[in-house]
Parts: structure tokens; C-alpha cells; sequence
């Protein structure tokens, strides 16, 4: 009885998905499987970026982290915050005490004058977090053409990819080429967007930050977009993660021991069933 | 129950004399899973992940407790007490990666347990209460990780939530209100945030005690084995202890460094950047899709894409995801094949290894993959043969098949025989 | 044991060496000790980070450090500020309680110390000590201007009655100790820097 039962609840279920595959592969069969967009078509992946963060050895390269503080702070902390990184998570960047103080002390955060209780903006304190110049979203977005700038605290791990992706941003915004122009002539960039080849829909609401060579003052040179592209993409995994490094150098003990436990384990379950594992041979 | 040839328990100090008339733990203790418990001398690695299951629902329930120290299920607060735990508690990145990988891992032992109750047949009589146990267990083991995963509140946690209980929403007349009374909102906020917290904490507990429920029923019959002979003397067993607490002590190490290499090397391999964004009510991600462990039933669900009759596409999808799973309930009664192991099996074999595996791997594909051509198709078909083989396919096999002769005992199959065994001597269940 | 089926001879030497070595470890033994014993010391690693991870967290130390601008503070005067999410006072004394708290001995009190002792060179006049009676961790009255300041004009615990006088000592009531004077420096003439 209840295999009869089975069989007749398998063939519903099994003919209602098959009813919904007939009809699928009839709509694709006339209709094809839908039209090709500029997005699938033109969308290009990150380029590949190497830092001396990647791989299962990588740690941080303290001086490009500091560049790529220095880039964030010149130029993306004009839209962007940092709400979950903290002026004394800079530590781990080897600025001193007095240095993380001062870097505090220029920016401005929310705070209560202590006579009249009003709201005021103070200057930051080194266990502030790095604030976003907007007080909240409804004001981030009527400053931005409606589209709110995220907090970069996390967007190399918000992304697939996200260091190379961060780093493509900055150096992959160009004219519409003009072999999309020939394939797709609908497409176009509405006002107040820009062409970007690695960001999804292709129409990017961040106008380019990066603009020319030497925007930021190095010590001892003036660097290109792409460097200072790749610093502050070093900078964003940083933020993104901070206790990568230690998280790594933990790994590898625990890895060691573990494989040096598991040896153990293997020659002793080897030893304790030699007494009853019998030869097939004989 | 146990073989009358099991080692007697014997307390040799003061202590364990003490104990043995007031609370006899140690005894309980070895005759579950010491020298007092006769187990097939046959079992192979298969038969490893049961301990390694157990084992991972020890973890995740302490690493559970520490990060419900730090964590705050609000959902102002939530995503940047998740960060908290991340940057500034003392270990607690470990903490939260070993936590959110061990669940990744606790799925793959688990699968892999399940794998080996379908190729083997433990399901059969008389473990039927232990496959029906090992269900509810899976059931209960999937609506917790769902409650968790929307802990963290990002757009994944959100988005989630917000699909999984709108499955609700596809029953008949009660599906709205149901629905509604499950956030206690009309959306997933603070309130569906907090009960899930709640929910996610207790149920491991329940989890733990359905899992001493099965290991119980487990001690009934003793384990299967990989010849589906049952126990027919002695020789054919070994003690628990030392052989296969030797043998879960290997597989243990093996299975830590696998895990311990995605908690140390790439802890995010398993997840979804879009789950390091905070949940945003107002911005969909571009395609939602559940965690891996998921997949399967999350494609089943969305492969019925046409109403038949009076019933919606969207309610047959609901109905078709928990009916692939509760399908299983079943199982013992569809399969009345009297040889349990796949080995003996050539008809089942085939359809197993051809028909159901390559089934499964192709809707855990298509889950991942967004709602597009081809995927949708490709699901859709392997979704017919999914309730096909359970369904239809089993039955009519083990009435038709012809199975190969099996070994008269454990101990001959492990050592071979001069006697050529009759064939289907042991064609009957052995009980 | 379940070894009725005969196992392969070569074991058999093995055994007899194994079954006449009656004391310390039998040698086919070690590698199980080991064994387990790594096991042991896994189990005895992964302690220290369950147990670490409840000590105070990164931004919680960060906190641990507090800095007080005593500038606007007249003698007589008292402020309530916050170190490590605890009430501090700091008190400006006039000339008249420095004389007070200076002429009593102080091997007649309780817990002996002077006001020398428990204020900063050059700052006879500054007394910075935690709002936590050493009783039983109320906070005492006194710091806010009008509050009862106790019978020795310093400080009035209202839970069990500890009367501190103008140094911050007890004199009167169960409180055990003296205020404890937190460690804490003048980074300019007008700030401390407490922790």
C-alpha cells in the first residue's frame, strides 16, 4: 500500500517538474534563451592584483598600508567611512601613539557640547571610529545623486574578489568603447553616472577619484593612478580584515600539530589492528 | 541489548566500585562505546562519520556559547557586534570562523553519513528508528542553520529569511498570517531577529538529545556493515574500544585538518561576500542564494516554474522541497530488497552510482547557479528523477532484481572461504 | 578479544617479548600513549582561547585610559568623571580642609596614609580618587555640591555609613580602606591622565 501510494506521489511530483520543463523548452525553442545585454556582454572581471597579503604565507607590507591610508584619507574619506575601523585599530600600520592622536584629531565626529548639551561635531579621538562625512543615509544620498557611498570598512570581503575588484574600480573607468556602441546602440551613460568595465551594470555612480598622477603627495616621488589604485586597495584588506595576519600565523601550528596528532593516530589504530587484521592471501 | 559475548564490565578501583553501585556511568560508558560493545570487525571508513558528526555538534555548541557572549541579536546592533567578535574580541575571528566552517562541515559529515545509510540500506529492518531518528535529526540540523545564518544580519541573512519564510507564505489560505506570525513583523526585523536567536540556541540541545535517541536505537540491532550480513558470531565482531575508537581517533585528525585549513586559510571560501554587507531591507542582492549545504533542495524548490490545474508553481515548488526530504521517511518501506549493501546489488548499484549521484550533484550545481537557461531545465529534470528514484524506481527494483550471493558471514567475507556459498542462501533479511 | 580466527604467525615473537615484560611500558604500548597523549595536549591548547576570549576585549582596553580637564574645578569644588566605566571625583581642596586632612596623625587612622601621600607633588590641593566606597562598591556622596559630605567633610557612603573626611580617608563606618587613589598623571598643570 505505501509503495503504491510512493509510486503515485513520485509521478505527480516527477510529471509537474517534467510539465514545467515541456513548457520551458517550448518557450526556449521559439522565443530562444532571452536577448544578449551590454552588462553580460562588456562586464570584465578584476584584473589580477598581487599583494604581499595573498596566499597562505602573505602578511601585510606595512609601508604601502600607510600609502594606502594616506590615498583613503586625501581622497576616498571625502564620501566614504570607515565605521568599523577604529583610530587606534592604526597601530597595527605602526604609527605611534602621538601619530594615531594627531590622524584623530582631523577628523570630526558627533558629539554633545558638555554645557548645553546641543549636538556638535568634536574632533576625534584616537577609540573613535573613522567616521562617515555624512550624518546619515538620507543626507549621503541627497549629496550624491541619489546613490548612497557604502562604508568601505568592508568591501574587499563584500565582493567576489574584492581587493582586485576595488583596485579595477579605480583604473578601469574609460569612454564607452566603440564596439559596444555598434552592438548595443540603446546603451548609453545617463548623466551624473560613468563607464566603468568591471562594475556590473557598467554605469558607475562614483565619479573617478583618481584623476591624475601625483593627486597624492608621496614621500619622495609622485605616484601613478595605478599605484596609488593598488595602496589603497592593499589599505581596503586591511580594513577589511585585521586579524588576517594573525589568523595565518596561528594556522600553521595548529596545521603542524594536527598532521603530527593524526601521524599518531594513524600508526596507532595501525598497531592495535595488526593482531586481528587477517591476509586475504591464504 | 548486546551479544552474550560481550566483555563484562568489571570495576577494578575503589572508585569505580563506588560509582558502579550508585551511578554506574563507567559501566554505561563501556558497554555505549567501550570494551563492552561488540561491533561488525568489517566496518570500513564510511563508518567514521556518525563520531565525526557527533563531534562537529560538539563544536559548534561551544563555539556556539562563546560567540552568544559577545554577540547581540538586535538588529541595530547586530552586524557590528558580528565585526566586534571579528576585530576585537580575544580570538573570536577564530571563534566565528571554526563556528560558521564547522556548520559547513557538520553538513558534509552529515551527507556523507546519509550517503552511506542509502548504499549500505541501513535503513532497514530492524534500524528502521535509527534512519527515522537520523531524519529528524537532519530536519532539526537544517532549520538551525538556517536560524543562524541569519544571525550575522547581513544582506544574505536578510534576503534569506525573507525567502524562507515567504515559503510559508505559498499555503493556501493560512500562508499570509502564517507568515506574518513567524517574523512577528511583516518583514524580517528585530523581532524575527531575536526569536531566531532565541531558537538557534536551544535547538543543538534538541539536536543532542535526539542524537542520544538514535545512538540508543543504534545499541538495539548494533551497527550495520558493509556486507549487510548481520552478526552471526564472535568472530565476526571486534570490541568498540581500542579498535574503533583507534579508527574515529584517525579519522578525527583527518577531518580537524580539513577544517582547520578553511578556518586558518580560506575562511570565507564557503560564504557569500554579500553577507559582509549590512541587511538592507530596501536593496535585493542580485541573486539570493541559500549556503551550499542547501543547494540541492533550494534548485527543487525553484523547478517548478508551472501551475498545474489549481495549484500554483510557487506552493508545488514548497511542496516538492519538503516532500524530497521527507521522502526518506519512507524509505524503509519502499526499499523491501532483503540484501541491504549496494554491493550485492547490481541493479541498485547502477541506479545509485549513474542515476542518484550524478542527480544530486547536478541540483547541488544548479542551487548555486543563478535562475537562469540552462540551469533551470537541467534542474528540472534531475529534480523528475530525484522523486523517480525514491519513489518509482526503488520499489520496482528490489521486486525485480536478482542479487549477487552474499558471504555466510562477516568473518568468512573478511577472510575468505573454501566453501562456495549457495546462491541466495542469504537472500533473506537476516534478523 | 574477538581473535578466534588466527592470525599470521610472524606475531606470534612479537607477543612473547611483549607478554615477559612485565614492568614500565610494553613497547607496542608507547605509540597509543603517544597517541592519546597529543590528543591531551590538542584538548589542553584549545582551553586557552576559550578562556582568553572572555578577558577584555581590544576597544574595551582601548577605554582603559581616561583624560580629565580639572581646569574648571574651584576649590571646595568637586567633579564626578568616568574611568574604566566607574565614577572618579576629583576635588579641589580649599586651604582650610588641606589643614584638616594634614592634622590628623595619621598612624591613628584606620588605613594610615597622609594627604601627601595621596595627592601628586606640587597638586597638594588636587585629590583624585574612585567614586567606589571599599565597603561594599556604592558610591559615595559628597562630590556633588549640597550632598551630605559625611561628619568628616569628605565623602558619606549612604549604604552602611562610611564617613571619609577631606583626604579621602576613612574614618568612620565599615569601609575597610581609604578611596583608592587611582594611578594617574599631570600631563599638562590643567589635565590628569588617569589609568
Amino acid at each position: 500500500m505505501i509503495r503504491i501510494i510512493g509510486i503515485l506521489a513520485g509521478l505527480f511530483f516527477a510529471l509537474g517538474v517534467l510539465w514545467s520543463f515541456v513548457t520551458g523548452a517550448f518557450t526556449a525553442a521559439t522565443e530562444g534563451f532571452g536577448e544578449e545585454t551590454a552588462e553580460h556582454a562588456f562586464h570584465e572581471h578584476p584584473l589580477d592584483l598581487e599583494l604581499s597579503s595573498d596566499g597562505p604565507l602573505g602578511t601585510w607590507d606595512v609601508p604601502q598600508l600607510q600609502r594606502g591610508f594616506k590615498v583613503y584619507q586625501e581622497v576616498c574619506s571625502a564620501c566614504h567611512g570607515l565605521q568599523y575601523v577604529a583610530f587606534r585599530d592604526l597601530a597595527d600600520l605602526e604609527y605611534t601613539e602621538a601619530e594615531i592622536k594627531a590622524i584623530a584629531a582631523q577628523f570630526q565626529v558627533p558629539g554633545i557640547d558638555p554645557d548645553t548639551g546641543e549636538s556638535v561635531l568634536r574632533a576625534a579621538t584616537p577609540t573613535d571610529y573613522i567616521p562617515s562625512p555624512y550624518p546619515n543615509a538620507v543626507a549621503a544620498a541627497a549629496a550624491n545623486n541619489n546613490a548612497i557611498p557604502p562604508d568601505l570598512s568592508l568591501i574587499t570581503k563584500a565582493r567576489h574578489d574584492g581587493s582586485a575588484y576595488v583596485y579595477s574600480l579605480l583604473v578601469g573607468y574609460s569612454a564607452i568603447p566603440e564596439e559596444l556602441k555598434a552592438e548595443f546602440p540603446d546603451f548609453s551613460t545617463p548623466p551624473g553616472l560613468y563607464y566603468n568595465r568591471y562594475f556590473p551594470n557598467l554605469n558607475l555612480a562614483m565619479a573617478p577619484p583618481l584623476t591624475s598622477d601625483g593627486q597624492v603627495t608621496y614621500e619622495g616621488g609622485s605616484p601613478t593612478i595605478a599605484q596609488m589604485s593598488e595602496d589603497v586597495a592593499a589599505f581596503l584588506t586591511w580594513t577589511a580584515e585585521p586579524t588576517m595576519a594573525e589568523r595565518k600565523a596561528v594556522g600553521w601550528p595548529v596545521l603542524g600539530f594536527l598532521l603530527f596528532a593524526t601521524i599518531l593516530a594513524w600508526l596507532a589504530k595501525k598497531q592495535i589492528w595488526s593482531s586481528i587484521k587477517p591476509s586475504r592471501k591464504d | 541489548m548486546s551479544f552474550p559475548w560481550a566483555q563484562a564490565y568489571e570495576p577494578k578501583t575503589g572508585l569505580t566500585k563506588f560509582l558502579d553501585e550508585r551511578l554506574p556511568l563507567p559501566r554505561f560508558v563501556y558497554n555505549a562505546v567501550g570494551a563492552g560493545y561488540p561491533v561488525p570487525r568489517n566496518l570500513n571508513y564510511m563508518w567514521n562519520f556518525g563520531v565525526l558528526a557527533g563531534f562537529a555538534l560538539m563544536l559548534q555548541i561551544v563555539t556556539g556559547i562563546v560567540l552568544a557572549m559577545h554577540y547581540a541579536p538586535n538588529a541595530l546592533v547586530a552586524f557590528a557586534t558580528t565585526e566586534h567578535i571579528m576585530r576585537d574580541v580575544n580570538w573570536g575571528w577564530m571563534m566565528r570562523y571554526a563556528h560558521a566552517n564547522g556548520a559547513s562541515f557538520f553538513f558534509v559529515v552529515i551527507y556523507l553519513h546519509i550517503f552511506r545509510g542509502l548504499f549500505y540500506s541501513s535503513y532497514k529492518a530492524p534500524r528502521e528508528m535509527i534512519w527515522l531518528l537520523g531524519v529528524v535529526i537532519f530536519l532539526l540540523m537544517m532549520a538551525t542553520a538556517f536560524m543562524g545564518y541569519v544571525l550575522p544580519w547581513g544582506q544574505m541573512s536578510f534576503w534569506g529569511a525573507k525567502v524562507i519564510t515567504g515559503l510559508f507564505g505559498a499555503i493556501p489560505l493560512v500562508g499570509e498570517p502564517l507568515q506574518i506570525w513567524l517574523l512577528g513583523g511583516f518583514a524580517p526585523d528585530n523581532a524575527a531577529l531575536n526569536r531566531f536567536f532565541s531558537l538557534h540556541f536551544l535547538m543543538p540541545f534538541v539536536i543532542a538529545g535526539v542524537v542520544i535517541l538514535h545512538i540508543w536505537a543504534l545499541h538495539i540491532p548494533g551497527s550495520s556493515n558493509p556486507t549487510g550480513v548481520e552478526i552471526k558470531g564472535e568472530s565476526d565482531t571486534v570490541p568498540f574500544h581500542p579498535y574503533y575508537t583507534a579508527k574515529d581517533g584517525f579519522g578525527l585528525g583527518i577531518f580537524l585538518l580539513v577544517l582547520m585549513t578553511f578556518v586558518f586559510f580560506l575562511p570565507n571560501f564557503l560564504g557569500h561576500p554579500d553577507n559582509y554587507i549590512e541587511a538592507n531591507p530596501l536593496s535585493t542582492p542580485a541573486h539570493i542564494v541559500p549556503e551550499w549545504y542547501f543547494w540541492p533542495f533550494y534548485a527543487i524548490l525553484r523547478a517548478f516554474t508551472q501551475d498545474i490545474f489549481f495549484i500554483p508553481a510557487k506552493l508545488l515548488g514548497v511542496l516538492a522541497m519538503f516532500a524530497s526530504i521527507l521522502v526518506w521517511f519512507f524509505l524503509p518501506w519502499l526499499d523491501k530488497s532483503p540484501v541491504r549493501s549496494g554491493h550485492y546489488r547490481p541493479l541498485f548499484r547502477k541506479f545509485f552510482w549513474f542515476g542518484l549521484i550524478p542527480t544530486m550533484l547536478v541540483l547541488f550545481y544548479c542551487g548555486g547557479a543563478p535562475a537562469e537557461e540552462p540551469f533551470v531545465m537541467l534542474s528540472q529534470i534531475a529534480t523528475a528523477y530525484y522523486f523517480l528514484h525514491f519513489l518509482v524506481i526503488l520499489p520496482i527494483i528490489s521486486s525485480i532484481e536478482k542479487p549477487q550471493p552474499l558471504p555466510y558471514s562477516i568473518t568468512e567475507a573478511v577472510l575468505g572461504s573454501d566453501k562456495k556459498p549457495v546462491l541466495g542462501e542469504n537472500a533473506s533479511p537476516a534478523v | 578479544m574477538a581473535d578466534t580466527t588466527g592470525t599470521a604467525t610472524t606475531e606470534i615473537p612479537v607477543r612473547q617479548i611483549d607478554d615477559t615484560a612485565d614492568d614500565g611500558v610494553r613497547r607496542r604500548d608507547f605509540i597509543n600513549i603517544a597517541a592519546v597523549s597529543a590528543g591531551g595536549v590538542g584538548a589542553v591548547f584549545v582551553l586557552y582561547p576559550l578562556i582568553s576570549q572572555m578577558a577584555p576585549s581590544e576597544d574595551v582596553l582601548a577605554e582603559a585610559v581616561t583624560e580629565v580637564d580639572v581646569s574648571a574645578i574651584e576649590p571646595g569644588q568637586a567633579i564626578k568623571a568616568v574611568f574604566r566605566k566607574q565614577p572618579l571625583f576629583v576635588r579641589r581642596l580649599t586651604a582650610a580642609e588641606i589643614a584638616e586632612a594634614q592634622a590628623v596623625p595619621a598612624g591613628s587612622l584606620r588605613d594610615p596614609e597622609t594627604l601627601d601621600e595621596r595627592t601628586r607633588e606640587g597638586h597638594l590641593d588636587m585629590l583624585v580618587t574612585m567614586g567606589v566606597c571599599t565597603h561594599l562598591g556604592c558610591v559615595p556622596l559628597g562630590a556633588a555640591e549640597g550632598e551630605n559630605k559625611g561628619e568628616y567633610g569628605g565623602y558619606f557612603c549612604p549604604c552602611h555609613g562610611s564617613h571619609y573626611d577631606t583626604a579621602g580617608r576613612i574614618r568612620k563606618g565599615p569601609a575597610p580602606t581609604n578611596l583608592l587613589v587611582p594611578e594617574y598623571e599631570f600631563t599638562t598643570d590643567t589635565t590628569i591622565t588617569v589609568g
